[in-house]
C-alpha cells in the first residue's frame, strides 16, 4: 500500500511536468492548428532563464533564497513568454502572412527548436550547469511514504495552472477571441477583433506556462543541459495528442495519464521496457478513439 | 604563373616537417563532457611539454608531437565515426580514448579492424580489450573492481543486503551491476541483492526505481553510474527519505561531481583509480602543475589520459626508429606496446597481461566535508 502511494505521488510530479508543457502545444494548436515542435526547446530556455536569473539574484545581488524565488517566478515566466514571442514574430507570423500551408510552419517550428538547443550548446558550452537550491527542502514521512515540499508544489501549480487556463478560455473575452480564431479565422477580423495580438497572447500564455514548468523542473531535477527538452518536449506533445489536442482537459489529463503510465512501468518491470510500454497504452488509446480522449472531430478546438 | 606554383608546392611539401600523429577520441559534449575536457587538458600539457623539449626523442631524433582531438558526443556511433576520421583522414599513428566503455566497446572493434593501436585511458569493461591485439588501456577491470567495491561496503557498512540501479544502456554501468551483484551474492547467498534496478541514459526521474530500492531495504546502494546521473539519483534518494549509505564506481571520479551533487554526495565512498588529496612523488609533481595550469584538481580521467598517452610514447621510443609509413608505425607501435611488462604510470606502476589489461591497485576514495575525494583504502590484485 505504501508503495502504492509513493508511486501515486511519483507519478504526480512527473505527470505535472508532461501536463504543464502539454498546455502549451494545446494552446496554440488550439488557435493556429499550429504544432508548435519547439515548444519543448522553450521549456528547455525556461529552465536555463531561471537559471541565470536565480543565479544573478543569488550571487550578484545577494537576496536571500525566497526572495530570489519570489522574483525568478515572475521574471522567468514573462522572459520565456518573450522567447515565444519572437519565435512567433520571426518565424510563424510571416509565414502566415504569406498563406504557407500548415506544413511548413511545422517543419519551421521544427528547426526552431534545434536552433534553439545549438544555439544554447555554441553559446553555453557542453558543461551541464547546476541550479541552485531555492527552497529549503523538507521531507514529509508517513510510514514509508515521503514526499518533498518541492513534489507538492510542483503538482499543486500544475493543478493551478490547469484552472486558470480554463478560466481563461472559457470565461474570458480574450478567451472567447481565441475560439472564435479557432472556429474561423478569416471571418473575426471582420467582427473588429485583433487577430495578431490574440495569437501573441496565446504565445505568451503557453510560453509563460512552459517556463513555469523549466523552472520547477529545474529546481526539481537541479542539472540542466541544452538537449532537456527534446524528449521530454516529444513526449508530452504525444501526451497532449493522446488527451484530444486542442483541448485544455485533454492536455491536462494526457500529461499525467503519460506519467503514471511511465512511472507505473518502472515500478513493475524493468526500465528498459518503459517507452516500450507506454506508448503502446497510448497507441492504443488513439486506436479507440482516434481523435484523443477529449478529442472532437473538427469543427472548434480549444 | 604554373611554375611557380608547382614551386611553392615543392618546397611547401618539402618544408613540411615529420610530426608523431596521435588522435583522441573524447566526448567533449553530449553526457560526460567534463571528461573529455579533462582528457584533453592532461594531453595538452604533455603535448607542451614534449614539444618544448623540441620533440618526443625516436632514436636520436627529435620529432614533434601533433594532438587531433575529435568529439565522440559521449556516443557509441560517433565514437567509431571518429575512430574511421581519425584512422583514414588524420593518418594517426595511434589513438587515445575513448573513455568511457560504452563508446571504447565499439571503437576498439574499428581500431583493431582497422590494425591502428589503441589505449583506452579510463573503460573498465573487459569487452573493449577482450581478443583484440590491437587495443590496449590504462585502467583497471571491472571484475576487479566490482569485488573492490563489493568487499570495501561490506566491511565498512557492516552490509549483508545491497541494492544496485545501473544504467542498462551503458555497457559500462551493465557490466559492472551485473559483476557486483554475481560476487555479492556468492558472498552473502542468493537473494542478498534485494533490489536490482536499471534506467536509461537520458533518464531524470528515477523515483519509482529508488521506491523499490527504498522498500525493499538494503544496506547500502550501489550504483556504478556516470557523475551528471549520481547527482540525481543520490539527491532523489535524499528526498524519498533514504538516510542510508551509497558505494560507488570510478565513473563517480569526475572534478565536476561535487558541482553538480553539492552536499548530498557528502560523506559516500566510491572506488577509483587514484586519490588526488595525500598523493606523493610523481603523481604529486602532475596534481600539482594540472592544478597550476587549470585551476582544478585533476581527476582520475586526467591521470589516467596521461598515463595512457605516456605508454603510447614509450611504445613509439621503444620501437627504435619511426617510419614515415603509417601503416609501418602503427605496427611498430602495437608491437611494441605488446612487449611492455611494466609502467610506472602516476595512478601506480601496471604490469600488462596477454589481453593488454593492466594489473594495478584500485582505491577507494571517500568524500570529505570540503568535497575533497580523500583515501579511505588501497586494494591490490
Amino acid at each position: 500500500m505504501d508503495i502504492l502511494i509513493q508511486n501515486l505521488l511519483n507519478a504526480l510530479q512527473w505527470g505535472s511536468f508532461y501536463a504543464l508543457i502539454a498546455l502549451g502545444y494545446t494552446l496554440v494548436y488550439g488557435v493556429l492548428l499550429l504544432i508548435n515542435f519547439a515548444h519543448g526547446d522553450v521549456f528547455m530556455v525556461g529552465a536555463y532563464i531561471a537559471f541565470f536569473v536565480a543565479t544573478f539574484f543569488l550571487g550578484f545581488v545577494d537576496l536571500s533564497p525566497w526572495l530570489t524565488l519570489a522574483l525568478t517566478v515572475p521574471l522567468t515566466m514573462l522572459l520565456t513568454a518573450g522567447v515565444g514571442v519572437t519565435l512567433e514574430r520571426v518565424a510563424y507570423r510571416p509565414l502566415r502572412r504569406k498563406g504557407a500551408h500548415r506544413l511548413y510552419v511545422v517543419i519551421t517550428a521544427l528547426m526552431c527548436g534545434l536552433m534553439l538547443e545549438n544555439s544554447n550548446l555554441a553559446l553555453l558550452g557542453a558543461s551541464r550547469k547546476k541550479f541552485p537550491e531555492l527552497l529549503d527542502k523538507v521531507i514529509y514521512t508517513w510510514g514509508n511514504v515521503s514526499v518533498t515540499n518541492l513534489k507538492l508544489i510542483v503538482i499543486f501549480t500544475a493543478i493551478a495552472v490547469f484552472i486558470l487556463l480554463e478560466f481563461i478560455v472559457t470565461r474570458t473575452k480574450i478567451g472567447m477571441a481565441m475560439r472564435g480564431i479557432s472556429y474561423d479565422k478569416f471571418a473575426i477580423p471582420l467582427m473588429g477583433i485583433p487577430i495578431d495580438n490574440v495569437i501573441v497572447f496565446t504565445f505568451v500564455l503557453g510560453s509563460g506556462m512552459a517556463g513555469l514548468a523549466g523552472l520547477l523542473f529545474a529546481m526539481s531535477y537541479p542539472i540542466l543541459e541544452p538537449y532537456m527538452g527534446a524528449l521530454i518536449g516529444w513526449k508530452a506533445f504525444i501526451a497532449a495528442v493522446v488527451g484530444g489536442i486542442g483541448d485544455i482537459r485533454g492536455a491536462f489529463l494526457g500529461g499525467f495519464l503519460l506519467g503514471f503510465i511511465e512511472v507505473g512501468v518502472v515500478a513493475i518491470f524493468p526500465s528498459s521496457y518503459r517507452d516500450l510500454f507506454a506508448f503502446s497504452i497510448l497507441l492504443m488509446i488513439l486506436w479507440i478513439k482516434p481523435t484523443g480522449i477529449f478529442g472532437v472531430a473538427k469543427t472548434t478546438k480549444i | 604563373m604554373v611554375m611557380s606554383l608547382a614551386f611553392v608546392m615543392l618546397t611547401g611539401c618539402s618544408k613540411e616537417e615529420e610530426k608523431i600523429k596521435i588522435g583522441f577520441n573524447i566526448p567533449l559534449t553530449g553526457d560526460i563532457p567534463k571528461v573529455g575536457e579533462a582528457s584533453r587538458n592532461a594531453a595538452e600539457m604533455l603535448k607542451e611539454e614534449i614539444n618544448s623539449q623540441g620533440g618526443l626523442e625516436v632514436g636520436g631524433k627529435k620529432i614533434p608531437l601533433e594532438f587531433y582531438y575529435e568529439d565522440n558526443e559521449s556516443k557509441a556511433e560517433s565514437a567509431v565515426n571518429v575512430a574511421l576520421k581519425l584512422i583514414e583522414q588524420n593518418g594517426v599513428v595511434a589513438i587515445v580514448g575513448p573513455n568511457s566503455s560504452k563508446q571504447a566497446v565499439p571503437a576498439g572493434g574499428t581500431c583493431n579492424d582497422n590494425r591502428t593501436p589503441m589505449v583506452s585511458p579510463w573503460s573498465t569493461n573487459p569487452d573493449t580489450t577482450k581478443d583484440r591485439p590491437w587495443v590496449f588501456r590504462a585502467a583497471f577491470l571491472d571484475p576487479f573492481q566490482g569485488p573492490v567495491a563489493s568487499n570495501f561496503a561490506a566491511k565498512q557498512f557492516n552490509a549483508k543486503t545491497a541494492a544496485v540501479l545501473f544504467d542498462v544502456s551503458n555497457d559500462y554501468s551493465k557490466g559492472l551491476a551485473e559483476i557486483f551483484k554475481s560476487e555479492w551474492e556468492s558472498k552473502h547467498g542468493a537473494d542478498s541483492v534485494v533490489a536490482f534496478e536499471s534506467h536509461g541514459t537520458k533518464d531524470q526521474d528515477f523515483s519509482a526505481q529508488l521506491t523499490n530500492i527504498i522498500n525493499s531495504s538494503p544496506d547500502f546502494i550501489f550504483v556504478p553510474d556516470n557523475y551528471n546521473q549520481v547527482a540525481l539519483i543520490v539527491k532523489q534518494a535524499h528526498d524519498l527519505g533514504w538516510t542510508g549509505p551509497f558505494m560507488g564506481s570510478d565513473a563517480w571520479g569526475s572534478s565536476e561531481l561535487m558541482t553538480l551533487c553539492g552536499k548530498d554526495c557528502i560523506g559516500q565512498f566510491f572506488s577509483t583509480h587514484y586519490a588526488a588529496a595525500g598523493a606523493k612523488g610523481a603523481t604529486k609533481e602532475f596534481i600539482d602543475r594540472y592544478t597550476a595550469k587549470f585551476n582544478e584538481t585533476p581527476d582520475d580521467v586526467a591521470a589516467l589520459t596521461w598515463d595512457a598517452t605516456r605508454l603510447l610514447l614509450q611504445a613509439i621510443q621503444d620501437a627504435g626508429s619511426y617510419s614515415s609509413d603509417v601503416k609501418v608505425e602503427r605496427k611498430a607501435i602495437r608491437d611494441s606496446l605488446s612487449t611492455i611488462k611494466e609502467f610506472a604510470g602516476i595512478t601506480g606502476s601496471m604490469a600488462f597481461d596477454s589481453q593488454g589489461d593492466p594489473i594495478k591497485c584500485a582505491v577507494v576514495v571517500r568524500i570529505d566535508e570540503n568535497g575533497q575525494f580523500v583515501f579511505a583504502e588501497s586494494v591490490c590484485p
